[in-house]
């Protein structure tokens, strides 16, 4: 019914966000998995201090594009991206830049909580330690400030000294943004987060996550499309390796441009 | 496409049909509102009256059913546009129905002082116009027609030329002979409310083009008038 031209829309909309306003960017990124191209072509803007949601069916390639993101793809043989990830302008595919400084930079939150056998307070600081020398004062602080950003701090201010592991399933999964967000990353990424939490604790990361884009550049992948919905601000649908349509989430969830688009999102497919 | 989950069409489908229904009432309220007028038929009015409650109840049950659609599917898109839209239209249509019973009323009123047939025939043609708008508007909608829905929409000046026209006539007659104030001033009413059941058509043809595009119509040009 929709008589806009898709190819034309899918242009506009990405031009919305001013260049000043990019904090990280593809440009003709390609993706190999050894011969299988798993991201064709792709480019798409990630905007300064606003959330980000890419959306899209089982192997659509979303989790793939966040991975090319901090180069976490590099850890596995036979894989290989190719065109450009533009962070602040520098292209972090650029053999001369340094994987784990870049990881300080761009950090990660996985699907299901991975907290580390050590205590809580540990989990926390260990990811600062590879970074930064800071002394036991400032360490503390900045464990405490991690924890209050992830929306963590009350419920486990006085056992820190406890293990990571004796947490619930949310309370893991915030500990593991803890851990993310204490080396103060400029982009955090977040593959699925909510994936393996009940209902509640899905809230309390969501909010999270709100609350944490005045400091930093998000990315999330979920296949929940209320969560993509409710928090993000800008939306990316993908489809076998490509970028279908990309735009502000109240315009892609209410009058998506691209007729798969509209399919996907309201159940038609997928 | 159907959706995955086949219920969800179930529903929709039930929706439309539902709206389908109601328009098909407004219509007829309004065409039989307008027959009892011309017609002077006392029996046809008061059946107009009676069936009101009808459109009422109609109207609360889509609205309970888009309610509950919104709330138990998590409609986006299409889907959200849908049960927004019937939510819209099933009150747009109520009004429709409730403006028909107050020209019914009058009908009745009217029925019982002397015959006015030159002043019927505007009156007629005026309504016919209405109830073509109305129609068009319902057509476009259950055949997700968007380019019907603008045609009635960027048309709506018409009926405001016809009442102007009408306003000023019944004022001449009733300057001319003060007895026929009373009828005319209940035509007067009648008149009004047709246009406003055009507004509701211009409404309708709005909403169904923000349910297929998305997009708003923005506001269109509005005769001047001494209307209150």
């Amino acid at each position: 019914m929709n008589t806009l031209n898709p190819t034309e829309a899918f242009e506009t909309s990405i031009t919305d966000i001013p260049p000043a306003q990019v904090k990280l960017a593809t440009r003709n990124l390609d993706f190999f998995y050894g011969q299988t191209k798993a991201l064709k072509s792709v480019s798409i803007p990630f905007a300064r201090n606003k959330v980000t949601a890419l959306i899209g069916p089982s192997g659509c390639g979303k989790s793939t594009l966040l991975r090319t993101l901090n180069r976490m793809y590099a850890l596995y043989p036979g894989q290989k991206a190719t065109g450009e990830i533009l962070l602040d302008g520098q292209n972090i595919l650029d053999r001369k830049v340094d994987v784990s400084q870049l990881r300080a930079r761009v950090g990660m939150v996985f699907q299901k909580p991975t907290p580390f056998p050590m205590s809580i307070y540990e989990n926390v600081a260990f990811g600062v330690r590879l970074y930064e020398p800071l002394s036991k004062p400032d360490m503390d602080n900045r464990v405490e400030e991690a924890l209050r950003r992830a929306a963590l701090w009350d419920e486990v201010k006085d056992k820190l000294k406890e293990s990571g592991l004796g947490l619930s399933g949310g309370q893991q999964q915030r500990l593991c943004v803890a851990r993310g967000v204490a080396v103060r990353p400029e982009v955090l990424l977040l593959d699925e987060p909510t994936s393996a939490l009940d209902p509640i604790s899905s809230a309390r990361l969501e909010e999270t996550v709100t609350q944490l884009k005045a400091d930093h550049t998000i990315v999330i992948v979920t296949h929940n499309l209320g969560q993509a919905a409710r928090v993000s601000d800008y939306t990316g649908f993908m489809f076998l390796g490509e970028l279908i349509e990309f735009g502000p989430t109240g315009n892609l969830f209410t009058r998506p441009a691209v007729k798969r688009t509209s399919d996907y999102i309201t159940g038609r497919f997928g | 496409m159907e959706h995955t989950l086949r219920a969800f069409d179930e529903e929709l489908a039930l929706l439309k049909a539902e709206l389908s229904r109601l328009g098909g009432l407004a219509e007829a309220e309004v065409s039989d509102a307008l027959a009892s007028l011309i017609t002077r038929d006392p029996r046809l009015a008061q059946q107009v009256v009676e069936r009101d409650v009808k459109l009422d109840q109609l109207e609360l049950q889509i609205e309970d059913r888009a309610t509950r659609l919104m709330a138990l599917r998590q409609p986006v898109a299409i889907d959200l546009r849908r049960a927004v839209a019937a939510l819209k239209l099933s009150a747009n249509l109520e009004r429709c129905g409730d403006l028909a019973k107050n020209i019914a009323k009058r009908a009745l009123i009217v029925s019982e002082t002397e015959p006015m047939a030159p002043l019927m025939r505007p009156i007629e043609r005026m309504g016919r116009l209405v109830l073509r708008r109305l129609r068009d508007a319902l057509d476009a909608h259950s055949r997700d027609d968007l380019v019907l829905a603008q045609e009635v929409w960027s048309n709506d000046r018409e009926v405001d030329e016809h009442y102007e026209s009408l306003f000023r006539e019944l004022l001449t007659y009733m300057m001319g002979d003060a007895r026929t104030i009373a009828p005319c001033t209940h035509l007067l009413f009648v008149a009004k409310n047709l246009e406003r059941i055009g507004d509701h058509a211009t409404n309708i043809a709005e909403i169904v083009h923000y349910e297929i595009t998305g997009e708003q119509l923005t506001a269109r040009p509005k005769l001047e008038t001494m209307e209150g």
